[in-house]
């Protein structure tokens, strides 16, 4: 596996039974990359995550995550990755400072416990119990021990659920401080405003398989889709699907003398909206 | 691409690689968190020092008269040592099997499977709990025990020595033995409906709450199959004049033999736990 790969996976199944919840993935991460993972609940997203953590055994398939198999993973390996799980409640009767100067003692060169907490906005709460923390405040704290060992590889799964906008936008900051110190990172998301802002590429998985992997500018064609040119005239709003935006306005512009358009607005797709064409047209196709 | 500027250490040849923490800073690190969250949580604390007291100002007040002509030992004496023994199975066995299903359900145990640290150092910080617990119960109830009821402590260095080795191999016991149920319980709430009867009915059956040569032999039989009837016993030889020793039923205190049951309660523990520790929830792999 090349040196420039954080994670590389071929042919990975994992079967339960006779039902295959991932069924024939193929996934290179590059060293440095913030790369997303999207799909509806239930596509695969947390299996196949879960499978690089080493938290679960897999049915077939090559993976190496930072060229080490995960289904084997030694302690020394677990210092250079760093986990923020789904959910927990753990550490409920512990303080903010307890619990990460706790989990600052398993690591060998582990990042400043305070500047962490700092970093992810807790420097209020250290002394406060878990249990009072708020759930966007919990979130916060489960990424503080994600990246308290000073990982190269980082695995995000849903971290903003349950922010406030505020919040999202410093955690979204939080990452692009990490990502320009150089660590990759693994991120699942049902955000996909999260996605486009911070990932380099994303994949969408759906029914354990990966439909397509893409720079968020130019997923499912998004690049040379058509945009929708929208103004009003007559006092009716008028819409135009075009592939070239620009010789639509400028036709309307002279049509209209030069005038100002009554409310122009020019909209290429969202990337939601080319993600729930995706998923939408690969569940109605039979197979 | 073949650079070989010493300049930029590629990121899989780190030329200085930070020693991994050793072992016992872990342990010592999981004990002291172990102890906080012990502390703080008012289940554990009710359970492990709470109730036993109670038992024994009950007992002790219920039946406060003499057990043994022969001996001239009371009921209380009888029971402390029955409760000590008992405070193993509390601390260790019921304590554990309860409380780490529930850690397996709230994530704990989950997020530390993602982090270097090693399970021995999780085990060992289960034992600093337990060790800590145990003793507190053991000189609570020995001073309740004294205060109110004239129990008697060991009279000879000897006595103490034994009462010595008796805790810790049944505190290794009990303490393997709760992290190996563990593994049982599918849920955390699941676990103190499993958990709890079992202590009963072997306090019951091992001579906690009766005295053990007046319970019918088959039950002597099954409860000689669990380490709580050998410690009950290496407790009486403790805290009970070597005068009572004629009413076991094999007249002596057998203490050979409860170091070896205790021994291969240990081994059993320790190769359940080795073999069936489960960091995750059922059918989470």
């Amino acid at each position: 596996m090349g040196e420039d790969l954080a994670i590389a996976v071929r042919g990975l199944r994992k079967s339960y039974g006779s039902l295959n919840a991932i069924d024939g993935v193929d996934l290179d991460v590059r060293r440095g990359e913030v790369f997303a993972l999207l799909g509806p609940n239930g596509a695969g997203k947390t299996t196949t995550v879960e499978i690089l953590e080493g938290y679960r055994d897999r049915t077939a398939g090559d993976v190496a995550v930072l060229g080490e198999d995960p289904a084997h993973p030694s302690d020394r390996w677990r210092t250079r990755i760093g986990i923020v799980l789904q959910s927990t409640s753990d550490n409920a009767d512990l303080t903010v400072g307890e619990v990460v100067r706790h989990f600052h003692t398993f690591y060998p060169a582990p990042r400043d416990a305070a500047a962490v907490i700092s970093a992810v906005g807790l420097s209020e709460k250290t002394d406060a119990r878990v249990r009072t923390l708020s759930g966007g405040q919990r979130r916060r704290l489960d990424v503080a021990l994600g990246i308290l060992g000073d990982p190269e590889l980082l695995f995000l799964d849903e971290p903003t659920t349950g922010f406030d906008p505020e919040a999202r936008r410093q955690f979204w900051e939080l990452i692009e401080r990490l990502k320009a110190e150089g660590v990759t990172i693994l991120l699942t998301t049902h955000y996909l405003e999260e996605a486009e802002h911070l990932a380099d590429r994303v994949a969408v998985i759906l029914d354990g398989r990966i439909l397509e992997v893409s720079p968020p500018a130019s997923l499912g064609g998004r690049a040379g889709a058509a945009t929708t040119v929208r103004w009003l005239e007559d006092g009716r709003t008028r819409t135009v699907q075009t592939d070239e935006p620009t010789r639509t306005v400028l036709e309307l512009a002279s049509r209209l003398d030069g005038e100002e358009i009554p409310e122009l607005s020019v909209l290429r797709p969202s990337l939601e909206e080319i993600y729930l064409q995706m998923i939408g047209t690969a569940e109605r196709s039979p197979l | 691409m073949t650079t070989t500027s010493p300049a930029t250490p590629g990121p899989s040849s780190p030329p200085l690689q930070a020693p991994m923490p050793s072992l016992l800073t872990l342990s010592l690190s999981r004990g002291r968190v172990e102890l906080l969250m012990f502390v703080r949580d008012r289940r554990s604390m009710v359970f492990t020092f709470i109730f036993p007291v109670m038992l024994l100002l009950i007992f002790g007040s219920v039946f406060n008269g003499s057990i043994s002509k022969v001996a001239g030992v009371t009921f209380s004496q009888y029971f402390v040592a029955g409760m000590i023994a008992s405070g193993l199975m509390y601390s260790g066995f019921q304590n554990l099997a309860i409380q780490i299903p529930m850690e397996r359900e709230d994530g704990t145990l989950k997020r530390l499977a993602g982090t270097p640290l090693p399970q021995a150092a999780y085990f060992a910080g289960k034992v600093v709990l337990v060790l800590a617990s145990l003793l507190a119960q053991v000189a609570l109830l020995l001073a309740v025990g004294v205060a109110f009821f004239k129990v008697k402590l060991p009279s000879t260095p000897a006595k103490w020595l034994d009462f010595g080795w008796l805790l810790l191999l049944g505190l290794l016991a009990c303490t393997l033995l709760g992290i190996a149920f563990s593994s049982i319980p599918k849920t955390g709430r699941g676990a103190p409906a499993l958990v709890s009867p079992i202590v009963l009915v072997l306090q019951f059956t091992s001579g906690v709450f009766f005295l053990y040569n007046q319970l019918p032999s088959w039950m002597q039989h099954m409860s000689a199959l669990f380490p709580l009837k050998w410690l009950c016993q290496g407790m009486r030889s403790v805290f009970l004049p070597d005068s009572f020793m004629y009413t076991e039923p094999a007249g002596t205190w057998e203490l050979g033999r409860v170091a070896l049951v205790l021994l291969a309660w240990i081994v059993v523990g320790a190769i359940a736990c080795a073999t069936t520790f489960r960091w995750q929830r059922h059918g989470e792999r």
